[in-house]
């Protein structure tokens, strides 16, 4: 190759897959060319595949095409037979695979170079002191992003509900951390019979899983996003600290920009709540389910079809959707009685707040499933001061987010949490199967108010008659 | 030392400077598919488990690779997809 090594060339090659990375990513933070940054960044991923494998040269090839089948096809039929309503459980469950391939692939290695070659050094002087200690972060990283992921999809899925406190938990969480660490370099750095190197590190998984369970245990279900979120910036540390174990610039490099990232969207949904992300991984936020349950006292409920009527009268209606809509998977009845009401001549918005759901966006995600268009979707700020001017608020299976007790109790559970101002509009309609609490598990003293009624049943179905009835009226 | 190393902490601390200023002004539209795509990205830990199972020789370490290879390949195949099937939703509009 005139002077030049294939691995030289792919090195410089693999800059290509960066910059589709980057770029990529940049596009996919604007909503017009999302889609093709999206197509971008997987087109970034190819390419650093193919580069690899032109690295690896004539080798074995069937476990490389065996796994990749394998793992190509259960993704696709994961996402295909996921529903819209899902898709916060799916990326969950896809990041913990993430953290867990990163650890995998440091154990791997480990297993490799130090049990299979029955050599009498330690893993530092086999590998060198950087790829055994990073090897040992990367297992660390990612055996807990699993762990934590695993437990944060069952708990967005309702499988697993309340928030466990743990005693002394920080303690214990740093315990296993700091013992997990101990552990794994003492396996690679004074160790050299490799049964018990690789026993130490069989140890050291078992308490970074630990770590991810007790992290995410005691964190109520409705801070699962910013867990999450968390989770996936840690899956890149963990790919980063693969890319220091191997050498591998193009692993770092990907890997950083992704831990970077997870940490500002983790960032940016902190702030949506009006929460610090400390207070958030405090945890025991809506585990007080039955403390404030509450009784309702004067609650107005009624039927589709007065609404109906009062919803013909209207000028100006905002629908507010929260998971609700999504898990009765109404918003393409939503989508009707928006369409209905606009044949009408009223003026119909949608407010979405910025947590509705179980994911930041998750609303839009849904609305757009049903083809809402966007101009009729505004965010929290920019509607807040409309209320007041609406005839009419529906709020749609959303609970915590228009709850005014967060402005009005300011020491309360969700205390200064901003909220849709629903309550400021002449007639609220709550759709709601009952009135039992939301994710904070607290009373919504909306419920209570004077201007708001009560439409009890499944969002869909309600939503539908209210369709039909505004549709077929006069 | 070594230069190869300080190479790599140089790239570790540009990237995660890049990192931060590419993920600066998001519209909240936006913050699932991003979260779902950066997800997906994050399996680029795949190329790491791909050079560890190049031999035939079914040994622990080689089946621990290949687990290593399957589970990263749900998380690109599969993050990308579920990224632009949430995305394709919005594209489907101006």
């Amino acid at each position: 190759m005139n002077g030049f090594e294939v691995t030289e060339v792919t090195a410089l090659l693999a800059l290509v897959s960066v910059a589709l990375f980057i770029i990529g990513l940049k596009r996919l933070s604007r909503v017009r060319t999302a889609r093709s940054g999206n197509a971008l960044m997987a087109a970034g991923m190819l390419v650093a595949i193919v580069l690899t494998l032109v690295e690896i040269g004539l080798v074995d090839y069937r476990w490389i095409i065996g796994g990749v089948v394998i793992g190509a096809a259960i993704g696709m039929l994961t996402v295909i037979r996921a529903q819209a309503t899902q898709m916060p459980e799916i990326v969950a469950r896809f990041n913990g695979f993430g953290g867990a391939a990163s650890a995998l692939v440091a154990v791997s290695l480990f297993w490799g170079v130090v049990v299979e070659s029955d050599a009498t050094s330690t893993t530092a002087e086999l590998l060198g002191g950087t790829s055994a200690v990073t090897l040992v972060i990367s297992i660390l990283i990612g055996a807990s992003t699993l762990s934590g992921s695993i437990l944060a999809e069952l708990k967005l899925r309702g499988t697993l509900s309340g928030a466990p406190r743990v005693p002394l938990r920080t303690a214990v969480m740093g315990l296993f951390a700091i013992g997990a660490l101990v552990v794994g370099l003492v396996a690679v750095l004074a160790i050299d019979a490799p049964v018990t190197a690789a026993t130490l590190i069989i140890v050291l998984l078992v308490l970074a899983a630990l770590v991810g369970i007790v992290l995410v245990l005691p964190i109520g279900g409705a801070d699962m996003p910013v867990v999450i979120s968390l989770l996936n910036s840690l899956s890149g540390l963990a790919a980063a600290a693969t890319g220091f174990a191997l050498g591998n610039n193009l692993l770092i490099i990907a890997g950083t920009i992704v831990g970077a990232a997870g940490l500002i969207l983790t960032q940016i949904m902190c702030v949506a709540m009006n929460r610090s992300l400390v207070n958030v991984i405090a945890g025991g936020y809506g585990e007080g389910g039955d403390v404030e349950h509450g009784e309702y006292g004067n609650v107005v409920s009624s039927d589709p079809e007065s609404a109906a009527m009062v919803l013909e009268a209207a000028q100006s209606v905002i629908i507010v959707p929260g998971y609700g809509l999504a898990a009765a998977r109404a918003q393409n009845a939503a989508h009707d009685l928006a369409k209905a009401l606009i044949a009408r001549g009223v003026q119909v918005r949608f407010g979405i707040h910025p947590v509705a759901g179980r994911m930041p966006g998750h609303m839009n995600v849904v609305l757009a499933e049903a083809e809402v268009p966007y101009e009729l979707l505004h965010e929290m700020d920019a509607i807040n001061g409309e209320f007041p001017q609406t005839d009419v608020a529906i709020v749609v299976g959303a609970n915590d987010v228009v709850n005014p007790a967060a402005t009005e109790d300011p020491t309360g559970p969700i205390g200064g949490m901003p909220i849709l101002e629903v309550e400021q509009a002449r007639r609220v309609f709550v759709i709601k199967r009952s009135l039992s609490p939301g994710y904070a598990g607290i009373k919504n003293v909306l419920f209570e108010r004077d201007n708001t009624v009560m439409l009890y049943g499944d969002a869909k179905d309600v939503l539908s008659e209210l369709a039909s009835e505004v549709a077929n009226a006069r | 030392m070594t230069g190869t190393l300080l190479v790599s902490i140089y790239v570790f601390v540009l990237a995660a400077f890049l990192g931060f200023e590419l993920i600066n002004k998001v519209p909240p539209t936006l913050h699932t598919p991003l979260m779902s795509g950066a997800n997906a990205m994050s399996g680029i830990t795949i190329v790491g488990a791909l050079t560890l199972v190049t031999v035939a020789s079914p040994s622990v370490s080689v089946i621990i690779g290949v687990l290593a290879v399957i589970l990263a390949t749900i998380n690109v195949v599969g993050g990308f997809f579920v990224t632009d099937r949430m995305l394709a939703s919005f594209g489907g509009r101006k």
